[in-house]
C-alpha cells in the first residue's frame, strides 16, 4: 500500500517536471541585469542574482513579457532545428492566420504557400481549419456545463496563469482542444488514412509566441501533443522574405485544402471567439488587463458572465512576441481576408463534420491541475507563522519598490525572505541603517551588492547606453 | 493573525477592496478555494452593507489554523428587526442603492449561507455588529 503510494508520488513530481517546460529562457552572456525584464513579469517570476535575471519555473507562465523588455535580446524563445523537418519524408507546416497578416496585401496567399513549399513543406494547412469543430465543442460543453464563467482554453499563457494565480478558477477553463491542438490531431489522422505511416509524417506549428511552444512541449490536460515541432515565426518570416524576394519556376504547388472559414480568419484576434458565444460574453486582451480584471473582480459579478475570452497579448495574437509586423495591420489584413471569405462562404458547407475526427473523442482536454505560486507554506500554521513574519519585515522595509534588493519590489523581497530565498540586508536601505548600527560593516554591505549586481556593474563602463562611448 | 480595515459609508468605488486583500491573503495562506470563496463572499456582502446602509465602519478579519474570524462593526441606522432583515429580498435600501445594483436584499442571507456561524446585534441609531465565522478543512491538495 505504502510503495503504491509512494510510486503514485512520484509519477505525480514527473509529471508535475513535465509542466514546468518552458520557451523562455535567458542568455546568461547577454543579459546586463538591467531589471527591465523583472518590473515588467506579472507572476514576479524574475530576480536579479550575480547581475544575471532568474526566471523562476515555477512562477512563469510563458507569456513573453520579458522577451519584448529586454533591450539586449537576452531572452530568448527556444525552437527546433529546421533542419529537423527533412527527418520526415511528409512535412506538415500548420500557420497560424496571423503569420499571412505579416506581409502587405500585396503579396498573395499563394505566394507565401509557395515560398514555405520551396522552404522545405510538402503540406501546407492554417491552424484554424478546425475551428467549427472547436465551436461545436464549445457550444455541447457551453450546454453541459452549468458553471459560469467559462473561461477559453485558447491562449496557453492565460491557462498557466490561472494555473500559478487563480487556481480557484481553474475549473471554470472550457476543457475545449484549442484549434493548433485539433488541427494537428486532424491531420495526422486524415494523413493516416490516406497510406502514410504515422513515423514518416512530420507535423510542424509555427508559433506567433512562446506560450504556444511550452504548451506544445508540456500540454496541459492533454496527453502528449499531436504536433511533432515547432518552428518560431520571426525565423519563418525571413525565410519567407528571400523566396519571395526570388523569382522561380512555377512548380507544383503545395498540397493543401480549402476548409477555413471566416470565423477561423478571426479566431486568434480579439472577440474572434467571444463573438460566437450566447449569453454575456468580454473578451480581454493583454495579460496586465487580465491580471487587472481577475484579480479586483468580485465573485458575484463574475458568476453573472458566460464567456470570458483572455489573451495575453494586445490585440491578441497578432500581438504575438514572434511576429514583426505591425499588429494594427496584420488585424487590418486578416479582416479584410475574412470579408472576401465571407463573400463567398456557405455555412451549411461544412466539410469538417464527416472528417477523420469526432469530437466527443478529440475536442475534449483532460483535468487541468493548479500550480500555486503565492502559498507561503502547505501547512496552515507555518503558513500564517510566515506570513506574520512577512507583515513585521514590511514595517521595515522603504516600499519605494526599487528594485535595488534584486526582486521587484517590497513585497515581492518580503516573501522571498520568509521563504529563506533572500536576506533582509540585501535591501540597500536596510543596509544603511545596518551601517549605521554597527550590525553591518561598510565591506559587508558593498559584497551584498556585488552578489546581487555583479562585479562588473560597480565598475567605470562608459559603452552603456548614454555613456561617453555608448555606440561602442 | 489581525488585519483591521475602516470602511466609509456611501463610497461604492471601494466597495470589495477588502474582499480582494482577503482573497489574496488566503492564497497565500494555502487555504483551500471552497472556504476562501465563502469568506471573501461573505466579506463583500459585508462590505456592500456597510457602504449601502451605514456611516462608517471597520472590519477585522483574524485568521488561525481553524476558522477565518470577520467582525464588520458599524456606526449607523441600525437594523430594527434582524428576523426580517434575514429573510431573502427583504430590503431597506433606498432607491438610488438599489439602481446602483445592490440592495437586492440578498446581502444578509448570503452571509449567512456563506459561513458556519453568524451572529448579528444592533441597536438603532448607533450601529450593528455582524461576525461571521468560516471554518478552515484540511486542505485537499
Amino acid at each position: 500500500m505504502w510503495n503504491l503510494l509512494l510510486l503514485s508520488n512520484q509519477m505525480q513530481d514527473k509529471n508535475q517536471n513535465r509542466d514546468f517546460h518552458h520557451a523562455l529562457t535567458v542568455h546568461i552572456e547577454m543579459c546586463i541585469g538591467c531589471t527591465h525584464c523583472m518590473a515588467v513579469c506579472p507572476t514576479q517570476a524574475i530576480r536579479v542574482k550575480n547581475g544575471k535575471a532568474k526566471i523562476s519555473a515555477n512562477r512563469c507562465v510563458d507569456c513573453g513579457e520579458c522577451y519584448k523588455a529586454c533591450p539586449v535580446e537576452a531572452i530568448v524563445v527556444e525552437q527546433d532545428d529546421l533542419k529537423m523537418i527533412f527527418k520526415f519524408p511528409v512535412r506538415v507546416i500548420l500557420i497560424p492566420s496571423v503569420l499571412i497578416g505579416q506581409f502587405p496585401r500585396k503579396i498573395m496567399t499563394s505566394s507565401i504557400y509557395n515560398a514555405l513549399k520551396e522552404i522545405g513543406f510538402t503540406h501546407i494547412f492554417e491552424v484554424e481549419n478546425t475551428v467549427d469543430m472547436v465551436l461545436e465543442a464549445g457550444r455541447q460543453y457551453m450546454h453541459e456545463q452549468k458553471e459560469r464563467p467559462v473561461i477559453s482554453s485558447y491562449c496557453p499563457a492565460i491557462i498557466r496563469l490561472i494555473q500559478v494565480k487563480y487556481p480557484s478558477l481553474i475549473s471554470n477553463i472550457m476543457k475545449v482542444n484549442p484549434p493548433i491542438d485539433m488541427t494537428a490531431m486532424y491531420y495526422r489522422e486524415k494523413l493516416k488514412g490516406s497510406g502514410i505511416p504515422e513515423d514518416q509524417i512530420g507535423l510542424f506549428y509555427a508559433t506567433p509566441c512562446a506560450a504556444k511552444i511550452a504548451a506544445v512541449k508540456s500540454p496541459v490536460g492533454e496527453i502528449e501533443s499531436a504536433v511533432t515541432g515547432v518552428i518560431n515565426i520571426n525565423f519563418l518570416y525571413n525565410q519567407i522574405l528571400k523566396f519571395l524576394q526570388r523569382k522561380y519556376t512555377e512548380s507544383e504547388p503545395p498540397e493543401t485544402d480549402n476548409l477555413l472559414s471566416s470565423r477561423g480568419i478571426l479566431w486568434s484576434l480579439t472577440r474572434g471567439e467571444a463573438i460566437h458565444s450566447n449569453g454575456r460574453a468580454l473578451a480581454i486582451d493583454g495579460i496586465k488587463n487580465v491580471n487587472e480584471f481577475l484579480e479586483n473582480i468580485d465573485n458575484e459579478k463574475l458568476d453573472k458572465i458566460d464567456f470570458l475570452e483572455l489573451r495575453a497579448c494586445d490585440e491578441s495574437c497578432a500581438g504575438g512576441i514572434l511576429l514583426s509586423g505591425n499588429r494594427f495591420l496584420t488585424v487590418e489584413r486578416l479582416k479584410n481576408r475574412a470579408e472576401e471569405y465571407r463573400a463567398r462562404e456557405d455555412d451549411k458547407d461544412r466539410k469538417l463534420k464527416e472528417g477523420f475526427l469526432n469530437i466527443s473523442e478529440h475536442g475534449f482536454l483532460g483535468d487541468i491541475r493548479p500550480r500555486p505560486m503565492d502559498k507561503l507554506d502547505e501547512d496552515i500554521s507555518s503558513a500564517l507563522k510566515k506570513m506574520e513574519r512577512q507583515r513585521r519585515i514590511m514595517c521595515f522595509l522603504p516600499g519605494l519598490d526599487c528594485a535595488g534588493c534584486g526582486a521587484p519590489d517590497c513585497q515581492t523581497l518580503s516573501e522571498d525572505i520568509v521563504l529563506g530565498n533572500a536576506q533582509i540586508s540585501d535591501c540597500i536601505f536596510m543596509q544603511q541603517q545596518m551601517v549605521k548600527q554597527n550590525l553591518l560593516s561598510q565591506e559587508q554591505a558593498f559584497r551584498i551588492t556585488e552578489n546581487i549586481w555583479g562585479k562588473e556593474r560597480l565598475e567605470k563602463n562608459c559603452n552603456k547606453l548614454g555613456a561617453e562611448n555608448e555606440n561602442n | 493573525m489581525q488585519f483591521r480595515h475602516k470602511i466609509a459609508g456611501g463610497d461604492f468605488t471601494k466597495a470589495g477592496n477588502v474582499a480582494s486583500s482577503v482573497k489574496k491573503i488566503l492564497r497565500q495562506l494555502n487555504i483551500d478555494h471552497s472556504v476562501s470563496k465563502r469568506v471573501v463572499i461573505g466579506l463583500y456582502e459585508g462590505e456592500v452593507n456597510v457602504v449601502a446602509h451605514a456611516f462608517s465602519g471597520i472590519i477585522d478579519v483574524d485568521i488561525d489554523e481553524m476558522r477565518v474570524k470577520v467582525i464588520i462593526t458599524d456606526k449607523g441606522p441600525g437594523i430594527a428587526d434582524i428576523e426580517q432583515a434575514m429573510e431573502e429580498g427583504y430590503s431597506t435600501a433606498t432607491p438610488q442603492v438599489r439602481e446602483m445594483g445592490f440592495g437586492a436584499g440578498m446581502g444578509l442571507s448570503n452571509m449567512k449561507k456563506n459561513s458556519d456561524s453568524m451572529k448579528i446585534s444592533s441597536k438603532i441609531d448607533e450601529g450593528t455588529i455582524v461576525e461571521l465565522i468560516t471554518f478552515i478543512k484540511p486542505n485537499a491538495g
